[in-house]
């Protein structure tokens, strides 16, 4: 079963400068606060990985904590572009950002290979487009009909953070609603983290709930509230003023690190937990 | 903006991709105009029209024009609700999507698409967003429909980086490339519609919105853009369809 410890604690014990880490969840169940206090207590030189890197991941990068980034779609979703990742990979701020980009399907696909301990795994994609002289993928032939196809890495971060709506004391977890990769991740992970809105009794089932048995986890810590902007779907609702707001405020160095300072290095939660 | 005043070009772009839908059984979109067309669609043309969203929503029934590709109600109204990895290999790359909704900030004259950097890959003069699901959305579906402005920036003679492939280099391209789907059949801008001639794959205007001239379309088109001989003029929005986006885009 899950060790069941505190935000804070958890990061600490499983984050490490250099690792390769994970933090999932596709627009829903997103981990911001996991992501806040990997901020808070310093981490440098990480590789990042996240099929969309979205406002967190804007928000690492602007603050310092990425040495490489891992990602198929950097954008604020029906918004626009993400400032700070953009900034670092036009200008260097706050420093260089090395990149490795996938389509979806092939980032998809990199994590679930992970999660089945192979070393790639193989799909139609990339072909005909200029991905494939920029990243890591490699033509692979059938060996049963001749067909042509691709394979990519399998993707096998040091750690994985997803958010959950419920763990129970054990640390068994359950989420519903757009599942992502978060599964995945976690599987193809060396250690984990869940963050979850609440530890509960007993696990109710739910409908479309994907549960998680705590024995695959390393550590579950609770942070209610720790998705916002992003959202727990039927606990709390996306915050899409946020993600407009985001586009205006984080254009500019000065304000965007005054905020940061703000709201996540002063934050209640810096103290609390 | 009221009931009565004359529709705008974007809206007219709007109104024209949904009517693409009219008879499609299954349709996948992204955010903006498409995820609009799309939901207009539904309410106007095609109520039997199932919506599938990137993120795993499969016959989402949004009321509102979701934000994000994963807002909380295309999850709570679809039929279906499946992870990332499903997605691609259970639903988008074997095909079972009739129609792709795309964006690009570049398209050219084979209507190859590049959503990745603007100027060196080394070197960016503007990094934009990535591929995301594109490639294969485009190689698998069995359509793809381009929105995009129609402008010389977007419409270039040579893509900066080709992200996602449309026709290719010409005629034969996407069978070579082993591609399941027809690739891109309409690009659908704010001046009218591209569609690539069935013998040369080359985009040609074959439709002029109200309101927009054919020399309009070729000034913001990076090349030497061909009419086609049997150009029309894009009926105009029927009071329902403009009423209909009206109050959609209110809600």
């Amino acid at each position: 079963m899950a060790d069941v410890m505190s935000l804070s604690d958890a990061v600490e014990s499983l984050v490490t400068d250099g690792d390769s880490v994970a933090l999932e969840g596709f627009t829903h169940l997103i981990p911001f606060e996991a992501g806040h206090e990997i901020i808070r207590q310093g981490r440098r030189e990480l590789e990042l990985i996240r099929m969309t890197p979205d406002l967190l991941y804007d928000q690492m990068i602007g603050m310092g904590v990425a040495r490489r980034l891992v990602f198929s779609y950097g954008g604020n979703p029906g918004v626009g572009g993400l400032h700070r990742f953009r900034d670092a990979i036009e200008h260097g701020w706050p420093r260089p950002v090395e990149i490795e980009e996938h389509s979806h399907a092939g980032m998809a696909n990199r994590y679930a290979a992970g999660a089945a301990d192979l070393p790639c795994a193989i799909m139609r994609g990339y072909v005909g487009t200029d991905l494939v002289a920029h990243t890591t993928v490699a033509p692979i032939t059938c060996p049963f009909t001749g067909e042509r196809l691709m394979a990519v890495p399998a993707l096998r971060p040091d750690v994985a953070i997803v958010h959950a709506q419920e763990a129970d004391r054990n640390g068994n977890v359950q989420l519903w609603g757009i599942p992502g990769v978060q599964k995945e991740a976690l599987l193809a992970a060396q250690r984990s983290l869940v963050t979850v809105e609440r530890i509960v009794d007993e696990l109710e089932p739910r409908p479309g709930g994907i549960t998680i048995p705590g024995w695959v986890i390393g550590v579950v810590a609770e942070a209610p509230g720790g998705s916002r902007p992003s959202y727990s779907l039927g606990i709390t609702d996306r915050d899409n003023d946020f993600y407009k707001f985001w586009d205006k405020m984080s254009r500019d160095r000065d304000e965007f690190t005054e905020w940061m300072t703000a709201n996540v290095l002063q934050s209640d939660h810096a103290t609390a937990t | 903006m009221s009931v009565e005043a004359p529709a705008t070009a974007g809206e007219i772009q709007t109104i024209v991709a949904a009517r693409r839908l009219r008879h499609t059984r299954t349709v996948f979109i992204g955010v903006g105009r498409p995820s609009t067309a799309a939901i207009l669609a539904r309410m106007v043309h095609n109520p039997d029209l199932v919506l599938v969203y990137e993120s795993g929503t499969i016959g989402a029934k949004p009321f509102h024009v979701p934000l994000s590709i994963g807002d909380g109600e295309l999850a709570q109204t679809a039929d279906s609700v499946v992870s990332v990895p499903e997605m691609f290999n259970y639903w988008i790359g074997p095909g079972r999507i009739d129609v792709a909704f795309l964006g690009a900030a570049q398209i050219d004259i084979h209507a190859n698409l590049n959503s990745t950097v603007i100027g060196d890959y080394d070197h960016p003069k503007t990094r934009l967003p990535g591929a995301g699901g594109a490639p294969e959305i485009a190689a698998s579906c069995g359509e793809v429909i381009v929105i995009a402005p129609h402008a010389r920036r977007t419409f270039v003679e040579k893509l900066d980086f080709c992200t996602t492939v449309g026709h290719g280099d010409g005629p034969g391209a996407r069978e070579r490339l082993g591609f399941r789907g027809k690739g891109p059949t309409a690009v659908i801008t704010d001046l009218g519609v591209l569609e690539p001639d069935p013998s040369t794959k080359e985009l040609v205007l074959t439709q002029i919105h109200p309101g927009a001239t054919v020399e309009q379309a070729r000034e913001q088109t990076g090349w030497e853009l061909k009419i086609s001989d049997s150009l029309t003029t894009t009926e105009p929005p029927t009071a329902e369809e403009l009423a209909g986006l009206r109050e959609l885009l209110d809600r």
